[in-house]
């Protein structure tokens, strides 16, 4: 508690990392409820290809988005060794399956950097920032916002 | 700060009640039922809402429930008649009224447009009255000016009071009132024993002391008043201004009307004169509502009620839910552990299941809500209505006691406002026409629910001319949204009034006729579960008929499998289900099935392919045919791959955390955990129709 604290001061966050196509990401781990392993969803119709369809948290509907689609390296084939990482933005509730959780780190404000001005890629837009650590480990740190499935809000 | 918003919260909460009671009293004098109780109600509820308000520090609303009340209170004693124009000024005060209540809830500082107008009508009633009160100045008349709390102050007061059996019982004691009262001003009091029996017939359960007191204050008789405000309904009291001049010789006065039989005893060092008002020539009296309360308290004891937050009940709600899915696992795993068959395991299973049905049950009786809080609210929008249109028009509620689950109670007040307004709107013809056709001016528009076979219907049905076909169909023709010359039959035709972007109105109101008029209500219904009908008879008027589902949470369906996925189909749609023979089954062209069908030809719909969970649709010898209708009697039979279930399921939103689905409306957690998607079929139906402009109108239309 008190460490968590004193990290805040100093400008340093904890974050979860984990594995996708043998890249390290990493996502804020305020945002995170919790990891489950993978089970089989309900599949949604009409969804996009990276919208691997819906599982029941504890009576909640919860949409599993498929990271590795999402990021552009294609559908994953998901085992049971396979995580789904429950996360929370804005009231909303969304999975995202990923490989591996490989670690909990702890990043300062300082060490992010900006993406480097890669054009065309799909995964730059859903990279808010880039962390190096001093072992030449990149972490590319996930911007949840934009990964979110934008859904017409048809009718009422 | 958070007390004092809670509070607040309560007050509020107190005032719709109290504003509902305000509208419905005024509702009853109008239709001239009410006795003089209705007319003490309402003025009551205007009463507590000042109190409640001043004590807030509303200065707004305590000023125009103040002069509202002042009102009332020349009606309340018969000072002013009932009179249409009065009443007009008081249903529109109970809008204003209302209005102010939640400008003051939302602090937006909004402004109800007509007050200061209302206000100035009110000043009239009241100085209408008080100008005639002038006249006859001399003449006795039991009018009050107590309440208007300003320029009339009388010397004194002659207060007559008997405690009832409860104000002992509920630990007040007249001795502490008396001590009140004696802060106003001087005060004699006498307390009379004349009723008191003998001992031997003296019995607890009968108090039968009263007091008179006379007062000499100069503080208003609210003032006054407001000392018993606490006892007013447990005692009988008489509050009267002593005569000015009788005060003057008073002593003379009274020694001389000393009744010898009254027999009063002075009680506290107050040994003044004996007083007796009796013959004091032009004591104006007015009873208190005290009187008149007896019969309304046992009304409210018998339905006693506690104040639940919505979001515990909710949250019950959602346990049961997850009790419904537990029940079914448990099924589930007896199931597979092959215990199925032992009686006593069958037994206890049945119980749980009736138990957890008996449960959901209450749950939902507890969030059922009378629909008299829409229908109430309707009134004041037909008003509002007939005033923009100029037309003279009369609401009758039926069955406003009917209930339905609380959510749906708050989300039927649009729909039911859009076609109130449009009934008044197009529904009726003005005056004129209707004298012309043998009709009593006054239209009448009826909204009546009531509950049919599981499901609530509302009909709002309008006397007027009735659906005027020809000109639909021109609308229509005219816009594009029917072919000319198609042949439509009246059902079909009257079904183009829920097309979006109809509008009927020649000239567009400021009412309605902005072309989003029925065709929101359809689709606000339509996301409630519902269903929208329209009947029309020429000449007699139209009836709009919407059937709901009893609750938003639960749904009996059924459980069909499409390749490895289950869904939920709901089984209200479902019209039979049927293994098709070659016989039946009718290729048109290429891709097009139809099923002879009841003598008619419907489409056959795979759900599969309208799921995209293949691309031809499958085998119809290997699949099970759904026969489905949906509320246009639109029908079609869906293939499924197979049936094997029916049940009730838990309703989850699936747009909270994703959003909406084409065809699906909601999803739901099974036995096993896992979510099934429960389908809307009329949503695959239209969608499935290739042509959208040209075939929607065909689909909506046939009625």
């Amino acid at each position: 508690m008190l460490q968590t604290i004193i990290d805040n001061v100093m400008g340093k966050h904890e974050a979860i990392a984990f594995k996708l196509a043998d890249q390290d990401f990493c996502i804020d781990i305020g945002l995170v409820r919790e990891i489950r392993g993978w089970s089989p969803t309900t599949v949604l119709p009409h969804a996009p290809d990276y919208v691997r369809g819906v599982i029941n948290l504890r009576g909640a509907v919860v949409t599993v988005i498929d990271l590795s689609a999402r990021l552009g390296f294609g559908l994953s084939e998901p085992t049971h060794r396979h995580v789904v990482i429950i996360a929370m933005y804005e009231g909303r509730i969304v999975g995202l399956l990923a490989d591996l959780v490989s670690d909990i780190v702890t990043i300062s404000d300082d060490s992010i950097q900006a993406v480097p001005d890669i054009a065309s890629d799909p995964a730059h837009e859903f990279i808010s920032g880039m962390i190096t650590f001093e072992d030449g480990r990149i972490l590319r740190k996930i911007d949840l916002k934009q990964l979110l499935p934008d859904v017409p809000q048809t009718g009422g | 700060m958070s007390d004092m918003d809670e509070f607040l919260e309560m007050f509020f909460a107190e005032c719709d009640e109290l504003l509902e009671s305000v509208a419905t009293g005024l509702r009853q004098i109008d239709e001239g039922t009410c006795e003089m109780e209705t007319v003490h109600a309402v003025f009551r509820a205007v009463h507590s809402i000042k109190g409640g308000a001043a004590a807030f520090g509303l200065g707004e609303l305590v000023d125009f429930a103040h002069k509202f009340e002042t009102a009332l209170d020349l009606l309340r004693s018969d000072a002013l008649d009932a009179t249409p124009q009065v009443m007009s000024v008081f249903h529109r005060s109970s809008d204003c009224l209302a209005d102010l209540v939640s400008s003051a809830r939302l602090s937006d500082g909004s402004e109800h447009a007509g007050k200061d107008d209302l206000l100035a009508e009110l000043d009239a009633l009241i100085g209408r009255e008080e100008e005639v009160e002038g006249e006859i100045e001399f003449v006795p008349t039991a009018i009050d000016f107590g309440d208007f709390g300003g320029p009339v102050v009388a010397e004194g007061y002659i207060i007559e009071f008997e405690p009832d059996l409860d104000l002992y019982r509920s630990g007040n004691d007249p001795c502490a009132l008396i001590r009140a009262l004696e802060k106003l001003g001087r005060t004699e009091v006498r307390i009379n024993t004349d009723k008191v029996p003998v001992l031997s017939e003296w019995s607890k359960e009968n108090p039968a002391l009263n007091w008179e007191i006379t007062l000499y204050t100069d503080a208003t008789e609210a003032e006054v008043a407001a000392v018993f405000e606490f006892v007013e309904d447990c005692c009988k009291l008489s509050i009267s201004q002593l005569e000015p001049l009788a005060e003057v010789d008073l002593g003379e006065a009274v020694e001389e009307q000393i009744d010898p039989e009254a027999e009063m005893i002075p009680v506290g060092e107050n040994d003044g004169p004996l007083v007796d008002n009796q013959g004091a020539p032009s004591a104006p009296r007015l009873e208190t509502p005290a009187d008149g309360r007896p019969p309304k308290q046992t009304d409210a004891a018998a339905t006693a009620t506690i104040r639940v937050s919505l979001d515990r009940v909710d949250k019950l709600m959602n346990m049961i839910g997850e009790l419904v899915i537990k029940e079914a696992m448990l099924t589930q795993v007896v199931q597979t552990a092959g215990l199925a068959t032992e009686p006593e395991v069958v037994g206890a299973l049945d119980g749980l299941r009736q138990l957890a049905g008996d449960i959901q049950e209450s749950v939902m009786a507890i969030r059922a809500q009378p629909l008299k809080q829409v229908f109430q609210r309707m009134h004041r929008i037909l008003r509002e209505a007939a005033e923009a249109t100029g037309k003279q028009v009369r609401l009758v509620t039926v069955g406003e006691q009917t209930e339905v689950d609380k959510t749906m109670v708050e989300r039927l007040i649009d729909p039911l406002t859009h076609m109130i307004r449009n009934s008044v709107d197009h529904g009726l013809e003005d005056a004129l026409t209707r004298q012309r056709n043998g009709k009593p001016q006054e239209g009448t528009i009826t909204l009546s629910a009531a509950h049919k076979s599981g499901r609530v219907q509302i009909e709002v049905t309008d006397d007027g001319g009735g659906i005027d076909r020809p000109k639909i169909r021109q609308i229509a023709e005219d816009k594009g949204l029917v072919a000319p010359g198609a042949a439509l039959t009246p059902g079909e035709v009257d079904s183009l009034l829920f097309l979006p972007g109809f509008s009927s109105k020649d000239a567009v109101s400021a009412l309605s006729g902005r072309g989003v008029g029925l065709d929101v209500v359809r689709r606000e219904i339509m996301a409630l579960g519902g269903r929208v009908m329209i009947s029309s008879v020429e000449g007699k008027g139209t009836t709009f008929t919407i059937t709901l589902p009893l609750t938003l949470a639960v749904l009996e369906g059924m459980l069909i499998q499409l390749n490895d996925q289950t869904m939920v189909l709901p089984i209200t749609a479902v019209q039979e289900t049927l293994r098709p023979d070659q016989a039946s089954v009718h290729y048109i062209g290429s891709g097009g099935r139809a099923l002879a069908n009841r003598g008619k030809l419907i489409p056959i719909i795979d759900l599969g392919c309208s799921f995209g969970l293949r691309d031809a649709p499958g085998n119809l010898e290997d699949g099970v045919l759904i026969v489905v209708e949906t509320d246009n009697h639109k029908r079609a039979a869906f293939q499924v791959d197979a049936i094997f279930d029916q049940r009730q399921v838990v309703i989850k939103s699936l747009e909270e955390n994703y959003g909406r689905v084409a065809g699906v409306s909601a999803a739901t957690i099974l036995g096993d955990g896992k979510i099934a998607l429960i389908i809307d079929p009329e949503e695959i139906i239209m969608s499935t129709t290739s042509e959208p402009a040209r075939d929607r109108v065909a689909l909506i239309a046939v009625g």
